[in-house]
């Protein structure tokens, strides 16, 4: 199975990268750049076929070690 | 005091901590490998040193923060014994959930290497009775993510328990903006757990303890800690 685990700054923590890409984004001339937040994607590849078990595995890493629930917060995908 | 020092993969001012413990103790620290499931007997105190674990992969401090060496760091802790963790160490700690918080990245973005002032907010403590409350000592700094934060909550519990023990700030003593070199909230270099046992700063006061390095107000700290072990024996 595949899955995706995605893990973003909660709202309200600075994000200095995002702030900076954001600059870089605009002084590229992109157009209508308002925001910019960062984050990190993690694609698993997971054994077996239980996807209720999947899910309940990939929170359970996710809570451990993916993400650092004082600033982030994530959300867990079973794509396959 | 005996120390322990902990090694992770990726560390490297571990034998930076171990001279300064070494000078300043009397004593031979013992190293201790990450994988290991104890410590040493009769450890009375553990420090984390600075560097950069697992590579700062994924966030500063996290894997390391995980390893087998810091259930038995728990443990020490939550019997009450001393620790410290000084920059990456400080960042494993607040991983590690032995620190409230988390260090975010500088907010000018930039790897800072310098000397920085701290005011040393109470000599109470066995991290700080080797200064006088309201002292400003000078220490190296050198991290990239050093900029603390945690809720208002937190920091409102860490300031009203008198927990900030070190703060960014000018060299007479000053906090203010221009000196809170990270952008750290409360201009926050170092501060303890609710037991008052555990330390985590940014700053390397094991690199301002010999005449060599041009500066020796790091030393307060470690002989503080020497202090306290003895007067508690």
């Amino acid at each position: 199975m595949k899955a995706r685990v995605t893990v973003t700054l909660k709202s309200g923590i600075l994000d200095p990268q995002g702030k900076a890409i954001e600059g870089a984004l605009k002084s590229l001339g992109v157009d209508g750049v308002a925001s910019v937040r960062q984050g990190k994607v993690f694609d698993i590849e997971l054994s077996g076929s239980d996807k209720a078990k999947a899910e309940a595995a990939l929170k359970d890493a996710a809570d451990k070690l993916l993400a650092n629930t004082v600033i982030e917060n994530y959300r867990v995908e079973v794509l396959s | 005091m005996k120390s322990a020092v902990l090694v992770f993969p990726g560390i490297n001012r571990e034998r930076d901590m171990a001279r300064a413990l070494r000078l300043i103790s009397g004593r031979e620290p013992a190293m201790v490998w990450h994988a290991e499931a104890s410590l040493p007997d009769g450890t009375d105190l553990v420090v984390v040193p600075g560097g950069f674990s697992y590579g700062d992969y994924l966030r500063c401090g996290a894997i390391a923060a995980r390893a087998p060496v810091m259930d038995a760091v728990r443990a020490f802790a939550a019997q009450g014994g001393l620790v410290l963790g000084v920059c990456n160490g400080f960042q494993i700690l607040c991983e590690a959930g032995l620190l409230p918080g988390v260090l975010m990245r500088n907010a000018q973005l930039k790897f800072i290497c310098h000397d920085v002032h701290l005011r040393v907010e109470r000599s109470d403590t066995p991290f700080t009775r080797g200064y006088n409350a309201g002292q400003v000592i000078r220490v190296p700094i050198a991290h990239g993510e050093g900029n603390y934060e945690a809720d208002e909550e937190t920091l409102k519990q860490l300031e009203g328990e008198g927990r900030v023990l070190y703060r960014y700030c000018s060299p007479d003593g000053v906090v203010d903006d221009a000196s809170n070199i990270n952008g750290a909230a409360h201009a926050i270099a170092g501060i303890v757990n609710d037991r008052g046992n555990v330390l985590g700063m940014m700053p390397h006061p094991e690199n301002h303890v010999e005449d060599i390095m041009g500066c020796t107000d790091g030393r307060g700290l470690f002989a503080g800690l020497v202090a306290h072990l003895e007067n508690a024996a």
